[in-house]
């Protein structure tokens, strides 16, 4: 009860009007940048920090938090309405969210994003209420083997993703990983796979670049090609009584929106993970327990709701182990500690009892930040709608400059505009060879997570290969990323047989 | 075309305007020089990281007072170790809208990467803001009060059984546990982390036995009663309040050259004009007196060390000296 | 596309033995104590990935994969002409952004697929060639405080900064 006590106090602060006006113009920003290929939640809230040395430390929290929220409700929309996904956390929501805008149903896909994102939001905001200090134990509890454990069971969690060509499925899958490793090696500190010696590789292949080359100018050219230059992008309309029917065939949803939050939360509060893999695990274990995944990447409602409710879910949980331990779950909430420094808040253990008003005004501010996010997106659905419409020679150059000052602006380099442009060129080709690249951009964001964990867990281990067994959190994890691998295989070998049965009796 | 070739026409014709109208305000002042965009602040370490967050505290301490005419725009260019940052700073060199935050990779890098061909001593120095200290750290489960019960234990554990956590081998944590093992003459397994923080985090939950950390990276759990220092790696009296009360190895009895700091500084390309180097050192000599600065300085157990100009370049070269010996080159 | 798919995998088959080659400035062995080296990863992915392009290739020989059953060009005469033209007309931007700076290198990139591939009227491409930089300033450089490139246009934009900043 106390807890709830605590929650009263924490929403006097986020209604006070400073700090409601904050949260309402910080989802707004928020969303907008979210929206925008490129710019995701990190670079909000990096690049607005300044900005909150104007207000006391509580609403410059909110404020942020707001940001944070708003952006990963914004990051559906590139990736429904482009196919682009705005930030890594988002790529899951290209699968079937692109597909649907392409039927024509891009106001059911954005209506589904932002009911998922708030129910993700919500749920874990209340997870967050009850447990923050018992769940703060539990990302302690997790070392190298642990989040090696967790990685297997994210890459076993979407092996399905991939086309029938399963040497390019493969291949698509390693050269990912390959462009993970590139930059420096964290274990021996050494440069590696500086390609042609260019000194832009030093910093390794930002994600982005991959994802905006591949989703971004290959898509358009892809569209281009199959549409012949000249249609209409999609018939997409709008009106309150689609979006009505859209929210009641949301209902049915809600196994997948729960499941998606509670996954996502937990996933988000894990300091290696954050948002990405939790996305991405919601999206294939939806698909896996799903009746009908064959309908899955071709504009599949559940496809939608799953990602997006866990990504939302994660964000949330990410802020947990920063406000109690002081380590960021994602690159935002790292940027979120540098602003809690500034405003000269100890984040860490102690921050639960010697700033309670700071803890509990954020928490009560996400409840609502979360709301107002979801009421103005909705809001501005159907002006997404409307950009839609345009003549797709007007579109597409547009989308080409975003594409290519959205690769710009993460690192500014040249270096990687360039590099985009290659992805976007060889990918394009590539797919067209049915070259299949979501496992490509999937592996590029766990990459490195996986190297490290496993090189970490055997320099711990001496080189014993059996200490991801040996410990009871991963030795689980790794059994159940393990079933997971194998039972599509069993799957396919047992179609086959049963295909090959059926052949030879009708022979 | 037409109508394209007016617009830019136009377009070219006001923004000739809006010069001229200012380089006459321009040498109307005509004193110091003043920079004219915003100001890469190159930062040589990725996001997150405890060189960063320093950073962009920095860049806040500047922001809400308006110390300079025009924002700073923090760049993390932290690949290979620094390398990145530095090459960008040889290739803008004479580029008066750029300058470096540095740590100690500043040395280390262009020694263990001879052949990028970075000369540290081309460069401009502005400011040392502070030194940052490091302390040895154990959980407060283990049951070691002293650096004596420290030996002890890492010696009855042996290399396998004693993991010490830290960032990258070849970074200032390898080059610290590398002087504690000498010293003592133990032996122990250096797992390497992508970050301070990171590190940190990995003592609290015991997935390593000891760390390195500098005071910022601890002092959350510290308080929390989750882990403690055994020593300091400075000479005594250097630190103020409780991290004062932490005996250095010196006091300990282990002789003076049990000390090793990370040096925050900033620098600029070479060949900048003077009173380009003078906006910066004044710039960052306010950033330095300001309270919120001093008062970050005491609390995160940071030395206070203003150095700027030739004795400044004095001291990167001696530091360089020394850090090529500490690496064997 | 039967012929297509053979170069691709070959061109690919190529590009692993480079990252396999490339991988070997760092130890890629087993190192005693320690588990794999800082070059092992990668060395065995490209591995990995020359494996994959044999299969490749093996399913394109007995054909197994739908291009290699395809008697279809890989792109016909329309599709490539687009092709060259908008991956060009990209290039060529993005090399021109060293030399004029995103400001003008954008607009006149959109000028040219506005008009040559899609035949807007001048009216309707004045207007996003003169928005498009104002926006992009606006919203990258004044509010995100993100500098785009400019190349030797940058002295112009001084007083823009003197005003807004």
């Amino acid at each position: 009860m106390e807890i709830l006590g605590h929650l009263a106090d924490g929403f006097l602060i986020s209604f006070e009007p400073l700090n409601l006006a904050l949260v309402i113009f910080g989802a707004m920003v928020g969303l907008f940048i979210g929206a925008m290929p490129g710019l995701g939640s990190v670079n909000g809230v990096a690049i607005l920090l300044p900005m909150t040395f104007l207000v006391p430390p509580t609403s410059a929290i909110i404020f942020l938090g707001a940001i944070y929220y708003g952006a990963m409700y914004g990051g559906a929309i590139s990736s429904i309405m482009l196919g682009i996904p705005g930030a890594s956390t988002a790529v899951a929501t290209t699968f079937d969210g692109r597909p649907l805008a392409l039927k024509g149903q891009a106001d059911k896909a954005l209506v589904a994003a932002a009911t998922a994102s708030f129910v993700g939001g919500t749920i874990s905001v209340i997870l967050f209420t009850a447990f923050a200090p018992p769940l703060a134990e539990v990302a302690l509890a997790f070392g190298p083997p642990e989040e090696f454990a967790l990685m297997m069971l994210a890459f076993a969690t979407f092996i399905g993703l991939g086309g029938d060509d399963i040497p390019k499925t493969f291949f698509s899958i390693f050269i990912g990983l390959v462009l993970s490793a590139v930059g420096l090696d964290v274990v021996s500190g050494e440069p590696r796979l500086i390609f042609m010696d260019l000194p832009g590789f030093l910093h390794g292949v930002n994600f982005l670049v991959l994802a905006i080359g591949i989703y971004g100018i290959g898509e358009m050219l892809w569209t281009v090609e199959t549409s012949r230059g000249n249609v209409s992008m999609s018939k997409a309309t709008v009106s309150a009584k689609r979006v009505m029917a859209a929210l009641r065939e949301l209902v049915g949803t809600w196994k997948t929106m729960l499941m998606g939050s509670f996954l996502g939360y937990f996933v988000g509060i894990l300091p290696a993970a954050g948002a990405t893999p939790g996305s991405l695990m919601a999206y294939g274990v939806a698909k896996s327990i799903a009746k009908d995944p064959s309908t899955y990447g071709k504009g599949n409602v559940d496809g939608v709701v799953a990602p997006e409710a866990a990504n939302n879910a994660a964000s949330t949980g990410s802020m947990l182990p920063m406000l109690t331990l002081g380590i960021p779950g994602s690159p935002t909430t790292a940027i979120l500690l540098g602003g809690m420094v500034i405003w000269g808040l100890e984040p860490g253990p102690l921050l639960f009892v010697d700033h309670k008003e700071f803890v509990w005004g954020l928490i009560a501010s996400l409840y609502s930040a979360n709301l107002f996010s979801l009421l103005i997106n909705i809001a501005f659905i159907p002006a997404f709608i409307a950009v839609l419409k345009l003549p797709f020679t007007i579109l597409a150059p547009v989308i080409f400059a975003l594409c290519v000052v959205g690769g710009y602006v993460p690192t500014l380099d040249m270096h990687d505009v360039w590099l985009m442009f290659i992805f976007g060129v060889v990918g394009y080709l590539m797919r067209k060879l049915d070259y299949p690249l979501a496992p490509a951009v999937l592996a590029i964001v766990l990459g490195p997570l996986a190297e490290r964990s496993v090189r970490q867990s055997l320099i711990g281990s001496h080189g014993d290969i059996t200490i991801f067994f040996q410990r009871p959190i991963s030795g689980t994890i790794m059994v159940v990323a393990i079933i997971l691998l194998v039972m599509p295989l069993y799957k396919i070998i047992r179609d086959r047989m049963k295909a090959g049965r059926d052949e030879g009796g009708a022979a | 075309m037409n109508k394209l070739s007016t617009s830019a026409l136009s377009l070219s014709l006001a923004v000739g305007l809006a010069l001229g109208a200012t380089t006459v305000a321009g040498e109307a002042k005509a004193k110091a020089w003043e920079p004219k965009k915003p100001i890469e602040f190159v930062i040589m370490a990725g996001k997150g990281g405890g060189a960063d967050r320093l950073a962009r505290f920095i860049q806040g301490i500047i922001e809400k007072h308006k110390m300079s005419p025009k924002p700073l725009i923090p760049i993390n260019k932290g690949g290979g170790s620094g390398a990145e940052a530095l090459q960008y700073l040889k290739a803008k060199n004479g580029d008066p809208h750029v300058i470096l935050a540095t740590l100690n990779s500043y040395y280390t890098t262009p020694l263990r990467q001879p052949k990028l061909g970075i000369d540290i001593s081309k460069y401009t120095p502005i400011a040392r803001l502070a030194e940052d200290t490091f302390q040895l750290w154990v959980h407060v489960d283990s049951g070691i009060n002293s650096v004596k019960d420290y030996v002890a234990a890492v010696k009855k554990a042996g290399k396998k059984g004693w993991k010490m956590g830290g960032t990258g081998k070849g970074a200032e944590d390898s080059l610290v546990t590398g002087m504690l093992m000498k010293k003592f003459g133990i032996d122990m397994t250096y797992v390497p982390y992508k970050g301070g923080g990171k590190v940190a985090k990995e003592l609290i939950g015991k997935h390593i036995n000891s760390t390195v950390n500098n005071p910022a990276e601890q002092v959350g759990f510290w308080d929390a009663g989750k882990s403690k220092p055994l020593a300091s790696f400075t000479p005594p009296g250097m630190l103020k309040g409780k991290w004062g009360k932490i005996p250095t190895f010196q006091d300990l009895g282990h002789g003076s050259d049990m000390v090793y700091y990370m040096q925050r500084s900033i620098v600029a390309p070479g060949g900048i004009a003077d009173d380009v180097r003078d906006f910066y050192v004044s710039l960052f000599q306010k950033v330095y007196t300001s309270s919120e600065w001093q008062g970050y300085l005491n609390k995160k157990g940071l030395i206070p060390g203003w150095l700027t100009g030739d004795k400044l370049q004095a001291y990167f070269i001696a530091e360089k000296a020394k850090h090529a010996k500490l690496l064997g080159k | 596309m039967r012929k297509a798919e053979l170069i691709m995998a070959l061109v690919m088959a190529v590009f692993s033995i480079y990252i396999m080659w490339k991988s070997t400035e760092l130890p890629i062995g087993w190192i005693p104590e320690e588990g794999p080296g800082g070059g092992a990863f990668s060395f065995w992915l490209g591995a990995a990935m020359l494996v994959c392009c044999a299969a490749i290739i093996y399913r394109w020989a007995r054909r197994l994969s739908p291009p290699s059953q395809s008697d279809e060009p890989f792109m016909d005469a329309d599709a490539a002409r687009l092709f060259f033209v908008i991956t060009g007309s990209l290039g060529l931007m993005i090399g021109a952004i060293h030399v004029i700076g995103v400001y003008f290198a954008l607009p006149i990139f959109m000028a040219f697929y506005m008009r040559y591939l899609g035949r807007h009227s001048w009216r309707l491409i004045a207007g996003f060639v003169v928005a498009t930089p104002i926006v992009a300033f606006f919203f990258f450089e004044i509010a995100l405080l993100k500098t785009l490139p400019k190349g030797f246009t940058e002295p112009w934009f001084y007083p823009l900064y003197d005003i807004f900043l």
